[in-house]
């Protein structure tokens, strides 16, 4: 029998041919995971509240890239680089503005825009221009390194935007944290709990809003073009365009990152668009499973918890440790662990319930 | 020929790769309701010439008008909006999706809900293919990969079907039904244009043919015209006339 999942209503397309997990079974975990997320501030001390924060900085960037790349086939190299004009613009225009009447959220929000324009215009460029496979890799990851030899270079005190010291390799500093205008007594989101309930809430926001699209007609068009664009051509879609829509979200998402990242730690320097920064969200999306945006939630999580804790405990190896990870992953499990995993406990749940069965 | 406006025509239709001239001053028309074969020997230009009829390849000289609008430039996705849809001779599926999948892509940009479900299951019904809606289209045998690609083709409801080597490793039972489907759509007014070698399969169902030779119409007419021109054997045969 045939099984159409096409559904007309908005939220039945949170569960479809595109994403792992449906049913009662699926959504009560994820209900109890959320939960556990809400109440673990309330168990755990500053630090490690704060430390999560950072964890799920970074997790938009791995969406955005398992968005273009897992499912739109483009791997882009240089999603760092609107991780870094995010946060650069969110630290000038706040350093210029200040905090007040809710303009360091004004100046969160048009950093991720900053970073859509230059991937539209970037993004223009590449696709149109029928650019694809290895070159976009090639070309992206240029991009990023060039964005990080400009800002290198930015030491000197004539390099200033307002009152805004780029400050080159030293690092832009002392940009005011995310502050929610509140009758005269603001909520400065900053160190820990509160911002972490503001990037948990986004998170989720995120999150399922990625699934809703990726079930729509838009990402039956996504996963068909990574498949095959020819064919996807001759059925009349216009796949460049849904290549440079797909991009411009994966970059506003890695700029919802970076824009975060800055205001949390209140610093940003060049080597965030640097080439290891460049290639961590590869491996945190690849180790995870790039193709579906779950195990990439999952694995871009554990990865980055597992990555700091090699740094903390002493190993000096952390970044070669992360190189063995990747080449493990392409040899062992090419569809990623995370996915791995899933894939063999479907297969082991489908073969017990059919011997119960029998 | 009737004197109306031919729905595909090309006027001095040139193509160099290099210095290789793989399509030679082509004009062709193909006039509304036919179906039209594009024979000849390999390296003939037949592909070159569906490529350029697709976008896929920028003419070097010439225009490409279809429904006497010209198209010479229009990108491929522009070509298929307008009515023509295609059917690669390497089954153009998406491997990796479930077959259901496969055709809710081809009809999604034209139905929506209940009747793009509807139109699925018709289709699934009407391509033999039910039984493996939900498997992987990579997974399909040879010929039920065709059938699917031309179930995704006709899906867009064409005014013009190019089909490349459609019965190409089907079996003569298979090609045969293929034939008939391709009358039947003809019936509904789909105009048709193929690649074809099966010689068989083209005297089953070609109203008019063309010979391309060297990258240039070599004879054209009904199929017992292009089987009695001695010419048309000799090029065949690999041999040269004088």
């Amino acid at each position: 029998m045939a099984n159409s999942p096409h559904k007309m209503l908005f939220h039945k397309r949170l569960e479809g041919p595109q994403t792992l997990g449906k049913g009662k079974g699926f959504w009560s975990g994820f209900l109890l995971v959320l939960a556990a997320a809400c109440v673990y501030p309330l168990f755990a001390d500053g630090y490690d509240v704060g430390n999560n924060v950072y964890f799920f900085n970074w997790v938009f960037m791995a969406l955005g890239l398992c968005l273009i790349w897992g499912y739109g086939g483009i791997l882009s190299f240089g999603q760092v680089a609107f991780f870094g004009i995010a946060g650069y613009c969110y630290g000038i225009l706040t350093i210029n503005w200040g905090a007040a009447y809710g303009l360091s959220l004004v100046a969160l929000g048009l950093a991720v825009v900053v970073a859509g324009l230059v991937a539209a215009l970037l993004g223009y460029f590449l696709f149109y221009g029928r650019i694809n496979g290895v070159f976009l890799g090639i070309v992206t990851l240029s991009f990023t390194l060039v964005c990080e030899r400009f800002m290198a270079q930015t030491a000197g005190p004539q390099w200033t935007v307002g009152t805004a010291r780029l400050n080159g390799f030293n690092g832009m500093g002392g940009m005011p944290p995310l502050t929610i205008p509140w009758f005269g007594n603001d909520i400065i989101l900053f160190p820990d709990v509160q911002l972490y309930y503001l990037i948990l809430a986004l998170l989720v926001a995120v999150y399922l809003g990625l699934r809703v699209l990726l079930n729509s007609r838009f990402g039956n068009v996504l996963v068909a073009l990574r498949d095959n664009p020819e064919r996807a051509e001759m059925l009349g879609y216009d796949i460049r365009r849904y290549q440079l829509t797909a991009f411009v979200i994966a970059s506003m998402l890695a700029g919802l990152s970076g824009a975060l990242y800055t205001a949390w730690g209140q610093y940003i320097t060049p080597s965030s668009m640097g080439m290891t920064a460049a290639a961590l969200p590869i491996i945190w999306v690849a180790v995870g499973g790039r193709g579906d945006i779950t195990t990439t939630l999952v694995g871009t999580l554990l990865v980055l918890a597992g990555f700091q804790a090699l740094t903390v405990y002493g190993s000096q190896y952390a970044l070669v440790l992360m190189g063995a990870l990747l080449v493990i992953t392409v040899l062992a499990a090419p569809q990623g662990l995370v996915m791995g995993v899933v894939n063999l406990t479907t297969r082991l749940w489908r073969r017990f319930t059919k011997e119960a069965r029998s | 020929m009737t004197t109306s406006t031919p729905i595909l025509e090309t006027q001095g239709l040139n193509k160099w790769f290099g210095g290789l001239h793989v399509t030679n001053e082509v004009d062709f028309r193909l006039d509304p309701g036919e179906i039209h074969c594009l024979i000849g020997p390999n390296g003939a230009g037949k592909s070159t010439l569906f490529k350029l009829l697709l976008g896929e390849h920028t003419p070097s000289a010439g225009r490409i008008l279809f429904e006497g609008k010209e198209i010479t430039i229009e990108p491929s996705f522009a070509r298929i909006r307008r009515g023509i849809s295609v059917k690669f001779q390497v089954p153009g599926i998406f491997k990796e999706l479930r077959v259901h999948h496969n055709l809710e892509i081809a009809l999604q940009r034209r139905l929506k809900g209940d009747a793009l479900d509807a139109e699925i299951e018709r289709l699934l019904g009407f391509l033999n293919l039910r039984e493996q809606a939900d498997k992987l289209a990579g997974a399909l045998s040879h010929g039920q990969k065709q059938w699917l690609e031309i179930g995704m083709a006709v899906s867009l409801r064409p005014k013009l079907l190019l089909l490349d080597e459609p019965t190409a490793g089907m079996t003569p039972d298979e090609t045969h039904a293929t034939g008939e489907v391709i009358q039947a759509l003809n019936a509904e007014g789909v105009t048709v244009l193929a690649v074809e070698h099966d010689m068989a399969f083209v005297r089953q169902i070609a109203q008019r043919v063309t010979v391309l030779h060297f990258g240039a119409v070599f004879a054209q007419g009904t199929i017992d015209e292009i089987v009695a021109d001695d010419r048309v054997a000799a090029i065949y045969l690999g041999q040269g006339y004088d």
